[in-house]
């Protein structure tokens, strides 16, 4: 018997569904396999690690919480992706949009409060979009790698934050973070830890889901990812919609850094680079792009996080979470063969070579 | 071509190969034979099943049903190593070889029973070796892309004869090459025979059955039609009716020459190559009126290709200028020019021509995705898109299992029918046409050829670029000739002589012999 790939005619709609899923499950058991090795019970963990993230209500409220802006950094990567622009800075993006934001509640002292959040979220999200727009205009104008650029971006804006939270902006007491922006300037709970960003996270969902499907910009980002050199003799700008993309896509994760400064944390502090940027390329690439999609992965991703600080309870280190994340996207990438191929079993076995 | 040199040992057979794919019956109850010695021409049209069949002796694909014996051993074929290992070895259309690598890296490339560290010095001697044998000019330290397309395929020819293939299919070879590159293949081929190699040679090109191959298979829809010695065969046009199954047009229906106003003009336009160097256009003047077709005749790399960019804006000008539709368009965005009139059927028809991985459908709709007709403020209207992909393959007859399909998966014909249908539709007075009919199959070819000719009569203009002089005396009006980014002469369809347009196309200034 012999097993063969043999080509699709049509993209198969199951397999698009089907293969996120079973790469869950399968890295689950690649979980168990590397929990074995630290001598941890896997079924005594994973439940541990589920009442870890749903338990009780406080729990369900900070998965939710941590879905937000993972959900956000999944959709900004996701429209970038869109066209094979590989923004992998969503994570300098984010901080850019939390310094934004902390900048207009420490200085912006002439704005009424009442404004205070609109306009910091505003400011915070032109930052973000500035800072995935520098790696845009390169690649647009120079063709430079976007790759390279976008990731070097992270590490130069993360050690500005710190310098600005250490030193610059440093609030008079305490040794590290800027004073806490004004209360009447917070982003509102709904529930819990669950604040009023999920709102912008789900309408935003909806928007782009719209925006990519059903309009004309949408249809040209689809035609320069799937053949740039025919987007462009059809009258599409690559270069221009590679800097859009790449605005847009910035302020995306800028948002996620605004929100969740203003719900949660209230300052720029140390823990500013959380990693929801990173996170947020699982929860693109999982999600098929899809953002409705996303949602569920992005719940997902956030309770693995939530769930595993848990396990400090059982003695297992909480760094397990990015392992089972890191683990889901192998078998991922491995899976999405069968969305283009099928496997074809070759029962007859004959000798092929005479 | 001269008389078979074989012992009459059949050294593949294939026996009532069927193959299905979803909706279409590819191959339906093939037989094939090849003799030891042979070369056997597999016609069809595009679409006819010739590849499928041969992918199936390469493994590539498994037939649903059917046997099939090499030197009259019963084999199941799994994969192309399978099919190596029987001696049997295909050049696919697409070159399959790494650019950046050497010659003798390619060859040996993949090779499985080579040492950690391959003796090179062995192997490039082998390689001189071969290629002195059969008359492969090859120099094997000579980096690929450094290569002309003819010396890639010697390459790939090589390549199998490294792994002691005795069964060549080529998968139509003389689409990429120049006349001379042609003959010297069958050179090569004849040199091959000799050594009691056989060859299959997939084509749709009537004149090189006739001159290439011992036996002329046919393959329509799926079906064997014929299988006979080349030398009984009186009339290419029989060749043509057994292909398409029906009388073919060899001449055109046209209306009466009409020229109009000026709808084209270039001045002086001059495009250099990055970097410096030749002018890759070099003072270009032309113009197309209204009704006529201007074809474009020359040795492919003498600046055609960039004459059309400049025209469509996808290449700057270094100096000129561009007049479409009388307006100055010098430099303008491909947009821009789209909005003016100008329609665009580009040479590399999967690169540049079509978005493969979408639809037929949204790929029809590409230019008039941005006009009212299909969308309204900025948003698309799925539905009329819909209506107006059915209407648009209908009207031009693309075959497709529905317009939801991937246009990858259709065969290179109907990806043409699809560009065509595109760009006639949203076609605004002006039609730029490069290679339209390159690839295609006598039924295609005449599609494309009669739809130029209708957007001429209903007073377009056309610009036809094209490397078969019968087609630009059987289509175009006005011929001109390029050559080194220069046009060398522009002279009337109807007095030209293809011993003159040769020589223009040399390079001989004058042409008049």
């Amino acid at each position: 018997m012999r097993l063969g790939l043999e080509k699709r005619d049509y993209r198969s709609k199951r397999m698009v569904v089907l293969v996120p899923i079973i790469s869950l499950l399968i890295s689950f058991i690649l979980g168990a396999l590397v929990l074995a090795l630290v001598k941890a019970n896997p079924i005594q963990t994973y439940s541990a690690m589920i009442r870890g993230a749903f338990g009780s209500q406080t729990r369900t409220q900070y998965t939710i919480a941590k879905a937000i802006p993972m959900l956000l950094c999944g959709l900004a990567v996701g429209v970038a992706f869109r066209l094979k622009f590989w923004n992998i800075g969503a994570e300098g993006q984010y901080v850019s949009g939390v310094i934004g934001i902390t900048w207009v509640m420490q200085f912006w002292t002439f704005v009424p409060d009442a404004l205070l959040l609109a306009v910091g979220m505003l400011v915070g999200i032109l930052f973000g979009a500035l800072w995935g727009g520098i790696p845009g205009v390169l690649k647009a104008q120079w063709g430079v790698d976007e790759t390279l650029t976008t990731l070097m971006m992270n590490y130069i804006i993360i050690g500005y934050a710190e310098y600005l939270y250490i030193t610059a902006w440093k609030a008079p007491r305490g040794n590290m973070g800027t004073i806490l922006y004004p209360e009447a300037a917070w982003l509102p709970r709904i529930w819990g830890r669950v604040h009023a960003g999920i709102y912008f996270a789900l309408i935003l969902v909806v928007i782009l889901w719209f925006v990519l499907y059903k309009t004309r910009w949408g249809f040209e980002l689809n035609m320069i990812g799937k053949n740039q050199r025919a987007a462009r003799c059809q009258g599409v700008s690559i270069r221009k919609n590679i800097i859009l993309a790449m605005l847009l896509s910035g302020g995306i994760a800028g948002l996620a850094g605004v929100i969740d400064s203003a719900a949660i944390t209230h300052q720029l502090t140390k823990g500013v680079n959380s990693g929801y940027g990173f996170t947020g390329i699982i929860v693109a690439w999982m999600s098929g792009l899809n953002p409705f999609a996303s949602i569920i992965v992005a719940l997902i991703m956030a309770a693995l996080e939530t769930g595993s600080d848990a396990l400090q309870i059982l003695r297992l280190p909480s760094a397990m979470g990015e392992v089972m994340q890191g683990l889901i996207l192998i078998p991922l990438l491995a899976g999405s063969v069968f969305t283009d191929y099928k496997l074809v079993v070759h029962t007859k076995h004959k000798e092929a070579t005479a | 071509m001269s008389d078979i040199n074989t012992d009459g040992n059949p050294v593949v057979r294939m026996v009532n190969i069927t193959k299905h794919f979803p909706g279409v019956l590819a191959n339906d109850q093939v037989n094939l034979t090849l003799h030891r010695g042979e070369i056997l021409a597999l016609l069809g049209e595009n679409g006819a099943g010739k590849s499928t069949l041969m992918n199936m002796l390469v493994g590539l694909y498994r037939p649903d049903s059917g046997e099939i014996f090499v030197k009259e051993k019963h084999v199941e074929i799994h994969s192309p190593q399978d099919s190596m290992a029987l001696g049997i070895g295909m050049i696919h259309q697409e070159f399959m070889l790494v650019g950046n690598m050497t010659v003798a890296e390619n060859i040996i490339l993949g090779m499985k029973d080579l040492p950690f560290v391959p003796p090179m010095a062995e192997i490039k001697a082998k390689i001189t070796e071969l290629s002195k044998r059969y008359g492969l000019q090859v120099y094997p330290d000579k980096v690929i892309q450094d290569l002309s397309v003819g010396e890639q395929q010697r390459v790939e020819i090589l390549k199998l004869l490294y792994r002691g293939a005795d069964i060549l299919i080529l998968d139509e070879p003389t689409a990429v090459l120049t006349p001379k590159e042609s003959r010297d293949l069958n050179e090569i081929l004849k040199k091959m025979l000799a050594e009691g190699k056989s060859a299959i040679f997939i084509t749709h090109k009537m004149d090189e059955v006739m001159e290439f191959s011992h036996t002329v298979q046919v393959l329509r829809r799926g079906k064997s039609v014929s299988s006979c010695p080349t030398k009984t065969i009186k009339k290419v046009q029989d060749l043509a009716n057994m292909m398409v199954g029906r009388d073919i047009l060899f001449s055109l229906e046209r209306g009466p020459y009409n020229p109009g106003e000026i709808m084209v003009e270039t001045k002086d336009v001059t495009v250099y190559p990055i970097g410096g160097g030749k002018p890759v256009l070099d003072s270009v003047s032309l113009s197309i009126r209204g009704g006529e077709i201007l074809g474009i005749a020359g040795v492919a790399g003498n600046g055609q290709q960039q004459l059309t960019e400049a025209l469509t804006g996808l290449l700057k000008v270094d100096s000129g200028s561009i007049f479409l539709n009388g307006k100055d368009m010098t430099n303008k965005t491909p947009l821009q020019i789209i909005k003016n009139g100008v329609s665009h059927i580009p040479a590399d028809r999967g690169r540049m021509g079509v978005v493969g991985d979408m639809s037929v459908g949204d790929n029809l709709s590409m230019k008039k995705y941005r006009t009212e007709e299909l969308s309204s403020h900025s948003i698309i209207k799925r539905g009329w898109v819909r209506k107006f992909a059915d209407h648009l393959i209908e009207v031009f007859t693309i075959k497709t299992p529905s317009q939801d399909t991937r246009v990858k998966f259709l065969s290179g014909g109907n990806i043409q029918k699809t560009i065509l249908a595109r760009e006639i539709d949203s076609c605004g007075g002006i039609l730029i046409a490069v290679y339209p009919s390159r690839g295609l199959d006598v039924g295609a070819t005449e599609a494309v050829r009669q739809n130029l000719i209708k957007q001429r009569d209903k007073g377009n203009a056309v610009l036809l670029v094209s490397e078969e002089l019968e087609e630009l005396m059987m289509v175009a009006d006005r011929i001109a000739v390029m050559f080194e980014g220069r046009i060398m002469d522009t002279v009337d369809a109807k007095n030209a002589s293809i011993e003159n347009l040769g020589m223009l196309m040399a390079g001989v200034q004058g042409g008049q012999v």
